[in-house]
């Protein structure tokens, strides 16, 4: 493969960037400030960005703070992954209405801008790709996600700051995105604060064609690299990778799920937040009169003990098989069902559980000790 | 007209027992043949022997105040009916009538007891044939016990 | 395989139901019923023996409900009134439009189970998915050695396809065998559990391929007994059933650890999942 045509550009050059996609039909979403965290939403300008801000986190922490530069991207990543618009949290499936002794099915209309995705990290570009594994990959393609996923415009981001709880470069999933972009941004701040630009498709050079930028020169390139080699040393956690499919194949009955059990709130915090987690539910609704009914779709979570529900009861009512069957299907039976890790390592469910559970630790004392 | 002896050896209980101790075990065994409907013994009875069923099928019951006569359990040709002769009272616990025509082999208790007491290892033997039996019928009917047919409710 | 993003036959999405009109309805036993179906529109299903489609009941809700019709038959699924939508496509009569989505999973052996003996074990409802099975092994019947059929329910009332039972007694070329687990009055069949059927049918387990269905402890003892008969692990096969929400292989609940069931099942060899069913709340 060819070096990826490079360029550089100003931080200013972003609202230049953000504008041109929206005239180019594109739904712009990307990190900005709210309730309390860095989160992703619709964004209308650069100057929405979490400009000078960035998050402190550990597990069962998340604090934002202020930074003493002007760093665009100066954070990790928040409790949002991009899934909530590739796979929403609900969605209209379809709605029908009695006639003619049967039904009708009408399918709603998809929305028609593309959507155009700012600040993507190298886990979550994993994460992406692990969930187009799952809803593309199979004999049925989930047309909802096809639809949303299709000609999503990827503007990535290299982290240089890296949040307590971490572990890309255990997952093999980071910091440096290698590929799934149309365009990858490196933040530069030593010397002149600036952007190095990596080229990943064509219209991610056509984009880059329309905007006020420069020839990336060696010291560019270098810059780049040392922030980007900076990023991998800096991990908050780690964790062996070693053949994890395995370990817990046969660690089904390991002590430690009690312990966790004991820990676990079975509150979800950790599905929602998850950028793999797929799991949903359908619910069929019909109104009073019962001339017309829908059906609607909506993120589940295994932690629930409706989601294993079958005539009768639940296969696993117990929330020591509700962890259990978590950790082990995202690190291990993942691989059997999809034949990657569902893991990411971008420490969203370490950070984001109430009770402090961290999974690098839990994969640990799994690997040590007998079962009993 | 085939021995006792050659009969035996196609029932599975016995299978695998050595010529010597086929020939104790028919030396205490007889034909005997039941009409439909025809009670082999009943609940409460003295329990001095037990049967190998060649022919027919036989139905273990017992009596329930209100619901009368249920069965229990269905024996087939090539099982056994019954164990309550290897241990004291020596009394059935049920009923056992015959569903049709049934020709079996009947077994003298007393007489198999008296030869397991003389030779032990035989009498292992025969015991272990016979718990081996019990198990299986206790495993089914754990499993009808489960009611799995249920609605879950 | 290719990935499609619509089910054959259809231009609909994979999860929007497809109207099919109630043709005929029978009623089984006391809380099951025998619908069989027809598309409003456009073609047939093409579905194999073991496969499930996901069954609508307008605005009620959806259940996965097995095939119970022959392959290249009219659409039959034999139901089991248990819950609101179950209970409510039991309740639709002739007319009744409900919704179908599928055929899917994957299906019973029975084209590689020729030249061998075949067993079938059913229990309780579980003889609604393998009577497609039967249905194939009777349509080659010079294909295959011995075929039994070893089947039983709670109590006489609760035997499906009674009347289908009897004729395949008829027949000279089949074993049929029926138990119940408890027995009522005039009852004078046998008396006790399915897998107890085994010991009683002619077979060579050696060349037998075992194809069992029905609630999932008796899965285990049936399976347990055909292997101690002799019938080797990789030539059981069983039925598996989860919760199911799409049928499509993502909504995650028809996990049972490393397999999805919808997609990777429901039929299942012996030696593949024993492992999977020993681990209690999987």
């Amino acid at each position: 493969m060819d070096t990826p045509r490079t360029a550089v550009i100003a931080p200013e050059a972003l609202e230049a960037l953000i504008g041109a996609l929206r005239d180019r039909g594109y739904r712009v979403l990307g990190p900005k400030l709210g309730e309390g965290a860095i989160v992703y939403d619709d964004l209308e300008s650069a100057e929405e960005l979490p400009v000078g801000w960035t998050d402190r986190q550990d597990a069962a922490t998340y604090r934002l703070e202020r930074r003493d530069d002007e760093a665009r991207f100066g954070y990790a990543v928040g409790p949002h992954s991009w899934k909530q618009f590739l796979f929403p949290p609900h969605v209209l499936l379809w709605r029908a209405r009695r006639e003619n002794g049967g039904f009708e099915v009408e399918e709603p209309a998809a929305d028609d801008r593309p959507l155009a995705l700012i600040g993507v990290r190298s886990c979550e570009l994993h994460g992406i790709a692990i969930q187009d594994r799952v809803f593309l990959g199979g004999t049925y393609a989930d047309r909802d996600y096809e639809a949303r996923r299709r000609d999503a415009f990827v503007v990535a981001v290299n982290c240089f700051e890296v949040g307590g709880t971490c572990f890309c470069v255990s997952m093999g999933t980071g910091p440096k995105t290698e590929h799934g972009y149309d365009l990858a941004l490196t933040e530069i701040l030593a010397r002149e604060h600036r952007f190095l630009v990596e080229v990943g498709s064509e219209r991610g050079a056509e984009v880059l064609a329309g905007l006020p930028a420069r020839e990336a020169t060696t010291t560019d390139v270098e810059d780049a690299r040392s922030v980007l080699a900076g990023a991998a040393g800096r991990m908050g956690r780690s964790l062996d990778p070693t053949d994890l499919r395995g370990l817990l194949a046969g660690a089904l009955e390991h002590p430690r799920w009690d312990d966790v059990a004991e820990r676990c709130l079975a509150c979800t915090n950790c599905t929602l937040v998850c950028p793999t987690c797929f799991c949903s539910s359908v619910e069929d609704v019909t109104d009073l009169a019962g001339g017309e009914a829908e059906r609607h779709r909506s993120w589940d979570s295994c932690f629930s003990v409706d989601h294993s529900y079958i005539h009768g009861g639940s296969i696993r009512p117990s929330g020591r098989s509700r962890y259990r069957q978590w950790l082990t299907h995202k690190f291990g039976t993942w691989h059997d069902q999809f034949g990657t890790s569902g893991c990411v390592g971008c420490g969203r469910c370490i950070t984001w559980c109430p009770a402090a559970i961290d999974v690098t630790e839990e994969l640990a004392a799994l690997r040590t000790g007998e079962e009993d | 007209m085939r021995t006792i002896e050659t009969l035996l050896q196609d029932v599975p209980i016995f299978q695998g027992m050595s010529d010597e101790a086929l020939e104790l075990v028919s030396g205490c065994a007889s034909n005997v043949h039941f009409d439909d409907g025809e009670t082999l013994f009943r609940e409460g009875d003295e329990a001095n022997v037990f049967y190998v069923v060649r022919h027919g099928r036989v139905a273990l019951d017992m009596f329930v105040p209100a619901r009368g006569a249920v069965t229990i359990e269905t024996v087939d040709p090539g099982e056994v009916i019954g164990w309550s002769w290897l241990f004291p009272p020596y009394r059935w616990h049920f009923d056992a009538k015959a569903l049709g025509v049934v020709r079996a082999t009947v077994f003298d208790a007393a007489c198999l007891r008296d030869k397991c007491a003389k030779d032990t290892a035989f009498g292992y033997d025969l015991m272990g044939r016979f718990t081996q039996v019990l198990i299986e019928r206790l495993q089914w009917t754990r499993l009808r016990l489960l009611d799995v047919y249920g609605n879950g409710r | 395989m290719a990935t499609v993003a619509e089910l054959p036959g259809t231009s609909f999405a994979p999860m929007t139901a497809r109207p099919f009109r109630v043709v005929r309805r029978r009623r089984e036993t006391s809380d099951t019923w025998t619908l069989e179906l027809e598309p409003v529109a456009g073609p047939p299903l093409d579905v194999g023996p073991g496969q499930f489609t996901m069954l609508y009941a307008f605005g009620i809700g959806e259940v996965p409900i097995s095939v119970s019709g022959e392959a290249g038959g009219p659409l039959i699924h034999t139901v089991r009134a248990v819950g609101a939508v179950s209970r409510a496509i039991c309740a639709a009569r002739p007319g009744t439009v409900l919704g179908v989505r599928g055929p899917f999973g994957n299906t019973w052996p029975v084209a590689a189970a020729s030249g061998s003996d075949v067993v079938i074990v059913a229990g309780g409802i579980g003889l609604a998915p393998l009577r497609p099975a039967v249905y194939h092994l009777l349509a080659h019947r010079e294909s295959y050695g011995e075929v039994a059929v070893l089947y039983g329910s709670r109590t006489p009332r609760d035997l499906l396809y009674t009347r289908e039972l009897e004729r395949w007694r008829g027949r000279f070329d089949l074993q049929v065998d029926v138990t119940v687990d408890r027995a009522l009055e005039g009852w004078r069949g046998k008396v006790g559990v399915v897998p107890k059927l085994i010991a009683g049918a002619r077979f060579d387990a050696d060349a037998a391929v075992a194809l069992v269905c029905g609630p999932e402890i008796m899965m285990r003892f049936a399976g347990e007994a055909l292997l101690e008969h002799g019938v080797p692990a990789k030539r059981i096969h069983v039925s598996m059933e989860r919760d199911m929400k799409c049928g499509l292989g993502y909504c995650g609940h028809c996990q049972l650890g490393t397999t999805l069931i919808c997609r990777d099942g429901p039929v299942y060899r012996w030696d593949e999942i024993r492992p999977l069913m020993e681990v209690r709340e999987l």
